[in-house]
């Protein structure tokens, strides 16, 4: 086997597989290295314990939770719904599976040499793997490509003891549900597992530091999303932080701090859910040179190259927002740059965040809040989703879409939605704004009838005061 | 990924060019964008840009040397990559082209022997480009109001809010270089043109009124027999000329008010000059008579929709006329800081191939000598070309009284074709109106 390559791409997850597919298709010889870490494997975090089983588990939530709540109403009997989460999970694990297995047959048709082992820069143009089962192999690489992804991230005294104190990891294989858990962290990760185990059964806590869910998202997101858990039962504490945990307690008690003061809550298992952070461990990166920045990710450029020459970094690893289609965009810029190419740089200002929490939320471009403190003279065109047709056939008619626009040039500054399916629609809003459509043009398509997106066009002609069915 | 550095066609006319100077040396690094050299085209003296990322390997071509378009003259890659398949390729490819080469240079030196040995040969060879450029442009105002224009024949590609915030602000789309996939325009691109100031076809003149649209006007039978017989009788372009002499004095006046008012000439701010006071008077009468504002077409006459000003500039060894775009939009100052811009980088030879193309009025002035009065050359399609002598104190009469004036002459040169004689007049009346009445011009 040939031990010499054009590019060596350290990492397999969204980013790094994305970027050898990518240099491979551009006539590069290329090979990814991963290991089998705690949290990876091929296809990384995403596809092994992130993304993927996780949504696999949100189906099975959003299936017993229809059932339950709303069979009867359907028409469908009987709807007396048992939980077993064992087989949810076995379900999630196989649809993993399958997809990782896929990327193995992505390397196989492109030509890329799959090392599976630890990759670590040793020296320029070097990467020493120690090869899983096998050999240490010295790779030579005129490119390096680093996309070694990130690791849960916990708060000190909440330390992962993977029994009683848990990750997404350990979440996503739980053999036993608890009667009780709180879930520590109000982002997307936290607000999609509060909504797992709350259909499942389990007696949820989910505990937010700031004053509302989902902070990052369009604030009207978050608020609409707790009204909704609060009213299906979850005990939904913003403004509260933790503090410290007894574990020896039997349930464990939970101390957190609200606005009034200290509180205390019983609990079988937590779940935190407070972030990510890049492996930057063990990679060679001291040695090499490469330059990280203050928030710990590191330093690059827009085509992903770091301060030293002929190392790349994505994903992850390359700073926020740390989402799978970031990093694999980034992967595709990095090859192309590495080819010679001139590819467009990713634009930041332009990636959806999506919760596949009930109702799901998706938004892109700038917040309601944020626009207006750039200065811009603000419209926003909102339509609920209450009387909306395709949402009332679902059964699933909360949310709405919101469209923010400047009403100087009309351009779309950031579309927030929350609602049945709306993870599907951020793509139009994202095209739209990408080909730097205004509302007009959201407004002038004729979107199919009856589906989702019918409210993007509903919510731009609301925005210029010309909502038909508002 | 070796990069080429080539000749680059920086005109439609251009067929070779000459490296003039080499701004970095082999084996400094280079950034995608970055000036490398300098090269002198036909017309004026452009950077080239790098188009790739990499170290200056190879310098093909040395500072002096003249090549054709699109030969190699250096290469830009990786410290270590091997780029000398890559240079084998240029020598080989230049060794075809320069037989080509030498036969075209052989071509034109026998026509260079027949042919007159003014000029002309390079005019009418830009005539057929100019002509499709400005046909293109016909279609873009035509089309503009469905929301797609045309470039060059092509699409013009755009973004929405590219588009809207191009109307709102008054700036002409295709004059704004699309940085998107395929040339797309971005709002990012006219942002930059805004910022910059280019592009910018209102100001405030443009606030509330709009631009004439482009007309075509089909040829009567009287009108293709005028044209015939015309053509037939004094060549490509029948001339006739109309002379007139217009009292500078309320206008000179004026210019100096003005210039004490904004600080003229002091740091920073515009001089008007009398050159400025023509373009502007120019303007306002093209608008008034829209058909000396035309262009003769294939079976045709022409009328622009805006009124783009070309302006002779003397250069040590010929010519060149900078236009000043949308002169009708602008006002005296405006006019006054854009075209002493345009007029000295015309002089450094510093214009890109648009700054001095497709004017629909020329003025040449050589009112800075000893002249009198003198005709001009119409700049073909163009239809009119006004000649502008010294000002000059003389005597006139006046209500029955001889006094001293700061009288000016003018000769205004019309293709027949387009333009007939007492059409030539009113627009010369009007001109003339303007210098004498200038308040009216800033009305």
């Amino acid at each position: 086997m040939a031990d010499s390559f054009d590019v060596v791409v350290i990492g397999a997850g969204p980013a790094g597989y994305v970027c050898a597919i990518r240099a491979a298709q551009l006539g590069l010889e290329t090979a990814c290295v991963e290991s089998k870490s705690y949290e990876g494997g091929l296809g990384g975090t995403c596809l092994n314990w992130g993304c993927i089983p996780a949504k696999a588990l949100l189906e099975s939530a959003a299936l017993a939770h229809k059932l339950q709540s709303q069979g009867a109403a359907f028409g469908v009997k009987p709807v007396q719904v048992e939980y077993d989460m064992g087989a949810a999970v076995e379900r999630s694990r196989n649809i993993s599976e399958k997809l990782t297995g896929g990327i193995s047959y992505l390397f196989k048709k492109n030509e890329i040499e799959s090392v599976i082992g630890h990759g670590r820069i040793a020296g320029k143009g070097k990467v020493h793997v120690e090869v899983e089962d096998g050999e240490d192999r010295e790779l030579e690489a005129k490119h390096i490509v680093i996309a070694t992804g990130s690791v849960m991230k916990t708060f000190p005294g909440f330390e992962f003891d993977r029994e009683k104190v848990i990750g997404s990891r350990e979440a996503l294989a739980l053999g036993e549900l608890p009667s009780k858990m709180v879930v520590v962290g109000g982002g997307y990760v936290g607000v999609e597992f509060a909504d797992v185990f709350d259909a499942f059964g389990v007696q949820v806590t989910l505990v937010e530091a700031l004053d509302t869910l989902l902070p990052g998202f369009d604030q009207e997101l978050g608020k609409t999303l707790a009204r909704s858990y609060k009213k299906r039962g979850i005990d939904v504490r913003t403004g509260t932080r933790v503090k410290s945990l007894d574990r020896d307690a039997d349930p464990m008690v939970l101390t957190v701090e609200t606005k009034k003061g200290e509180e205390t809550i019983e609990t079988d298992l937590v779940l935190m859910a407070v972030g990510r952070r890049p492996v930057l461990e063990d990679v060679g990166l001291e040695e090499a040179g490469v330059e990280t920045t203050d928030d710990g990710f590191i330093r690059v450029d827009k085509m992903l190259r770091t301060s030293v020459e002929g190392i790349y970094a994505i994903g992850d690893v390359a700073g926020q927002p740390m989402l799978a289609h970031k990093g694999s965009h980034e992967g595709i810029v990095a090859a192309e740059h590495i080819a010679g190419q001139n590819p467009h740089p990713l634009r930041h200002d332009n990636i959806p965040s999506i919760g596949y929490c009930h109702p799901e939320v998706a938004s892109i471009g700038l917040s309601e809040e944020q626009a207006a403190e750039k200065g811009f003279d603000v419209k926003v065109g909102k339509f609920p989703l209450s009387a909306h047709g395709r949402a009332l056939t679902a059964g699933d008619n909360e949310g709405f879409v919101k469209m923010v626009i400047d009403t100087k040039y009309g351009e779309v500054l950031g579309v927030h939605m929350i609602g049945h399916n709306v993870s599907e629609l951020a793509a139009e809003a994202g095209i739209g704004r990408m080909l730097e459509a205004t509302a007009e043009e959201f407004a002038a398509h004729p979107h199919g009838h009856p589906t989702m997106s019918e409210a993007v066009m509903e919510a731009a002609l609301a925005a210029m005061d010309r909502a038909i069915h508002i | 990924m070796a990069t080429k550095v080539v000749m680059a066609q920086l005109s439609p006319t251009m067929e070779e060019g000459r490296l003039v100077e080499w701004k970095i040396s082999e084996g400094d690094v280079v950034q995608q964008g970055d000036v490398v050299a300098e090269i002198e085209t036909d017309k004026a003296n452009m950077d080239v840009e790098a188009l790739g990322s990499g170290v200056l390997r190879k310098i093909v071509v040395q500072e002096g040397e003249t090549v054709p378009v699109g030969a190699l003259i250096g290469v830009i890659a990786g410290e270590d990559e091997d780029i000398e398949t890559l240079l084998r390729e240029a020598e080989a490819e230049a060794g075809a082209a320069g037989d080509e080469g030498e036969a075209v240079a052989d071509e034109k030196a026998d026509n260079e022997g027949t042919a007159a040995e003014e000029e002309p040969g390079e005019e009418v060879s830009r005539e057929p480009a100019r002509a499709g450029a400005s046909a293109g442009e016909a279609s873009a105002d035509a089309a503009a109001d469905d929301g797609g224009g045309r470039r060059d024949g092509g699409r013009l590609r755009a973004s929405p809010v590219a588009r809207r915030m191009a109307e709102e602000e008054g700036l002409d789309l295709s004059r704004i270089e699309g940085s998107g996939p395929g040339g797309r325009i971005v709002k990012a691109d006219v942002e930059g043109a805004l910022e910059s100031g280019a592009a910018v076809s209102g100001g405030r003149a443009a606030a509330g009124s709009t631009r004439l649209a482009d007309e075509t006007i089909q040829l009567s039978q009287m009108r293709k027999a005028i044209a015939r017989r015309l053509t037939q009788s004094l060549g490509p372009v029948p001339h006739f000329f109309l002379t007139t002499e217009i009292d500078m004095g309320r206008a000179l006046e004026l210019r100096a008010e003005l210039n004490e008012q904004i600080g003229g000439g002091e740091a920073g701010a515009p001089k008007v000059g009398v050159n400025d006071l023509l373009l502007k008077a120019a303007a306002e009468a093209l608008v008034r008579h829209p058909e000396i504002n035309a262009s003769w077409g294939e079976g045709e006459i022409r009328r622009h929709g805006r009124v783009d000003l070309g302006i002779a500039v003397a250069l040590d060894d010929g010519l060149i006329t900078p236009v000043l775009r949308d002169a009708d939009r602008k006002g005296l100052v405006r006019i006054a800081s854009e075209a002493t811009e345009l007029i000295d980088r015309a002089r450094r030879r510093k214009l890109d191939p648009d700054e001095y193309q497709g004017a629909t009025f020329s003025i040449s002035n050589l009112g800075m000598f000893p002249i009198e009065e003198f005709t001009a050359i119409i700049n073909p399609p163009e239809a009119a070309i006004l000649a502008v002598g010294r000002t000059a104190e003389k005597p006139v009469v006046v209500d029955g009284e001889v006094v001293v004036r700061r009288r000016m002459r003018v000769t205004m040169s019309c293709d027949h074709r387009v333009i007939d004689g007492a059409t030539g007049a009113r627009f010369l009346e009007t001109f003339k109106g303007m210098l004498e009445n200038p308040l009216a011009m800033l009305a």
